[in-house]
């Protein structure tokens, strides 16, 4: 377990404490603030969040996300509650161990950027390390790295301000690398920039996560953006955590209607792939059958085809007229009667699969896993009942 | 007529009585603390005016371009330095110029740290703002009368009286130059671990220095207005030529002196504006 979020409740006052008692008894956000001039800002979040996991944090503005995400890095204090980072109780932090820990455990990436405008690209990047006291020329060649795996080679030396918004960002992602932090926080770090920059970001994002399996958390009030990134996603509305979930539970099973009214707009054949339209195979044959049993096996499940397997390999596809060739010529095996078969992977997204089944006039395509086994059939079904 | 609510008269008498208290009791101790600043502003007049007139020109000069880094901007200060001279007020000129130097130095000493103090502490800000106001209000006039009493007459009193009249814009100034400093560059700095000092003298002060200089330029010339007043009070020097022509009623004397006020003004607005210019392009693309 990397992160345990326990119980956290944060009100925004001059007497937040006092007001502590009326929001544990269920007093709502509007409530307390008509009665109190209180804002409610988190109203007992609890969270686990998995090493090495994007756990992404949904909601509209004002819902509280930023105000969770800096409880994490201590950046606001919780009115009530616990952080538990490895075991560490991040609160009970004195002064000079939470500088520790923000300065080697965990590090952020800004919706604004919150670049240093008098320093250089490379000085913004390693401005952690110089916070750590780390010696000049170490930091010129950690920080010159990071530059290079985020594109930015060559730009060491231009000063924020010179800089598009993408690539300002892309520094922001850097400085936070730089420190090779545990934990990565990540506020709107995308929302910001246009769209195409934007899906590069995302890209550039996950495939740094593929090599350095940091434990990320990403706020976004975009749910596509979510539903890309996200191992899990927590939705807040007002201070209070609606649903945590896969991306799928959160499309498919969303838990009331306001996470409904998130998801209703959302391109879902972007979103989901070919593993969630598999309907599994009623009939396989193997690749060593005799004609005489694959015929009887059509029949008897009164199937037009049957897959052949070799192994866990899809070799192809018998139908039952091409069975009976087979049988009449009397062939030792189905081998030279086979048809082809379209295949695509269990992660391709609908978004690709929907051409092929067009163009494949309605005959059947296999999904395969990774490894290229057999898992089952496109469900046409499925597909219409989902994506319409 | 308005009625009497209490005796005034008695009041005046026992705010004379406590200055008085003061002054017998502690003008020697005060007289002891300031010997430093003394010593340091003799010590630079002794070298303004005796150090060749070529070789002050000469350095301000070089200070005109380490400050701009342009050869035109330096021959300018020379020339208005040259003016001085050209006129028969070096001498006086070179007083005036130790005394500005001095308190400037003093005022930044103090400024900037009672500035960054009301930036950090809102309380302290609460209590600062109001004594900043009657500071610049307040007529000199009124403070140079305990002032001269604690500190006899001569160039201390002088320095104090400039320094509490020329040092709120330069408070000021820091602390709104701080208060400016984008909350979101100060957050990115506390989240990569930070301490007090880091922000401080990484973020906050480096952000801030455009405003800081902009205080520093203002003090400058803030401390000029006060040579003749000071001078009344026997700091000599180009406010002292002035004070003779209005006595005299020498009107070619006091424009003189007044215009060598002026062309030390600009010099020093000038060498602060362009040092203040040069310090807040170069955060920004050196
Ligand atoms: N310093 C503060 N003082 C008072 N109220 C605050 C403060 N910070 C946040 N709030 C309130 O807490 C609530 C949550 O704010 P927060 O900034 O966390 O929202 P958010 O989900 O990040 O929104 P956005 O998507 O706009 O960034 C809001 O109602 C906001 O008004
Ligand atoms: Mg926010």
């Amino acid at each position: 377990m990397k992160i345990q979020v326990k119980n956290i409740y944060k009100i925004f006052g001059n007497k937040p404490e006092a007001q502590l008692g009326k929001v544990k008894a269920g007093m709502g956000k509007e409530a307390l603030l008509d009665e109190t001039g209180h804002t409610l800002g988190l109203n007992d979040i609890s969270l686990d969040i998995e090493e090495g996991q994007i756990f992404v944090i949904m909601g509209l503005s004002g819902s509280g996300k930023s105000t969770l995400i800096r409880h994490f890095n201590r950046l606001i204090e919780p009115t009530d509650g616990h952080i538990i980072i490895n075991g560490q109780d991040v609160m009970a932090l004195p002064e000079r161990e939470l500088e520790d820990f923000r300065r080697h455990k965990i590090s952020m990436v800004f919706q604004r950027f919150g670049l240093l405008p008098h320093k250089s690209v490379l000085d913004n990047t390693a401005y952690g390390l110089q916070i750590q006291g780390v010696g000049k020329a170490e930091r010129a060649e950690k920080a010159g790295y990071w530059l290079e795996q985020v594109g930015l080679k060559g730009f060491e030396e231009q000063y924020p301000h010179q800089l598009s918004g993408g690539m300002q960002q892309r520094v922001g992602l850097a400085r936070a690398l730089t420190t090779d932090p545990e934990i990565l926080l990540m506020d709107e770090a995308f929302s910001a920039l246009d769209p195409l920059i934007r899906r590069e970001m995302q890209d550039q994002l996950l495939e740094l996560q593929q090599k350095l399996h940091k434990t990320i958390v990403f706020i976004t009030h975009d749910l596509d953006e979510a539903l890309r990134l996200g191992d899990r996603i927590a939705i807040l509305r007002d201070g209070e955590l609606v649903q945590v979930g896969s991306p799928e539970e959160i499309l498919l099973k969303p838990a009331d209607d306001y996470v409904q009214a998130f998801v209703q707009d959302v391109n879902r054949a972007r979103v989901l792939t070919a593993s969630h339209v598999l309907a599994p195979a009623k009939l396989t044959v193997t690749l060593k059958s005799k004609p005489q049993q694959a015929v009887e096996l059509l029949k008897e499940h009164s199937s037009e085809y049957a897959c052949v397997l070799d192994g866990t390999q899809l070799k192809g596809l018998i139908t039952v007229l091409d069975a009976q060739r087979a049988l009449n010529d009397n062939a030792d095996s189905l081998a030279n009667y086979l048809s082809s078969v379209e295949s695509v992977r269990s992660d391709t997204e609908l978004e690709q699969i929907l051409p092929n089944i067009l163009s494949n006039n309605g005959a059947p395509i296999a999904v395969t896993g990774k490894d290229g086994g057999f898992k089952g059939w496109v469900s046409c079904e499925k597909l219409i009942s989902l994506v319409a | 007529m308005f009625p009497e609510l209490f005796s005034t008269r008695e009041l005046r008498k026992s705010i004379d009585g406590s200055v008085d208290w003061l002054v017998t009791n502690y003008a020697d101790s005060f007289e002891a603390l300031t010997q430093p600043f003394l010593a340091i502003l003799i010590w630079l007049e002794q070298l303004l005016r005796g150090a060749p007139w070529w070789a002050v020109i000469l350095g301000v000069a070089l200070v005109s371009y380490a400050a701009s880094r342009s050869w035109l901007l330096s021959l300018g200060m020379s020339a208005l330095l040259f003016f001085i001279g050209a006129i028969g007020l070096w001498d006086q000129g070179m007083q005036t110029l130790a005394l500005m130097l001095v308190a400037t130095g003093l005022s930044v000493v103090i400024g900037i740290p009672v500035g960054i103090l009301m930036a950090s502490y809102d309380r302290f800000r609460k209590i600062m703002l109001p004594v900043l106001d009657i500071m610049q209000t307040m007529p000199s006039f009124v403070y140079l009368i305990p002032v001269v009493m604690l500190f006899g007459l001569g160039k201390v009193p002088a320095i104090f009286a400039t320094i509490i009249y020329a040092v709120p814009p330069l408070i000021r100034l820091t602390d709104l130059g701080i208060r400016l400093v984008d909350a979101d560059v100060l957050e990115a700095s506390r989240a990569f671990g930070a301490n007090r000092r880091q922000q401080l003298f990484g973020i906050q002060l480096p952000l801030a220095l455009p405003n800081i200089m902009a205080g520093i330029n203002q003090t400058t010339m803030m401390a000029l207005a006060m040579v003749v007043i000071a001078s009344m009070i026997g700091a000599r020097g180009l406010g002292q030529e002035v004070l003779i022509g209005i006595n005299r009623l020498e009107v070619g004397r006091g424009l003189l002196a007044g215009l060598a006020i002026v062309a030390l003004a600009i010099l020093f607005d000038r060498i602060t504006q362009s040092l203040g210019k040069r310090m807040s392009v170069a955060q920004q693309d050196s």
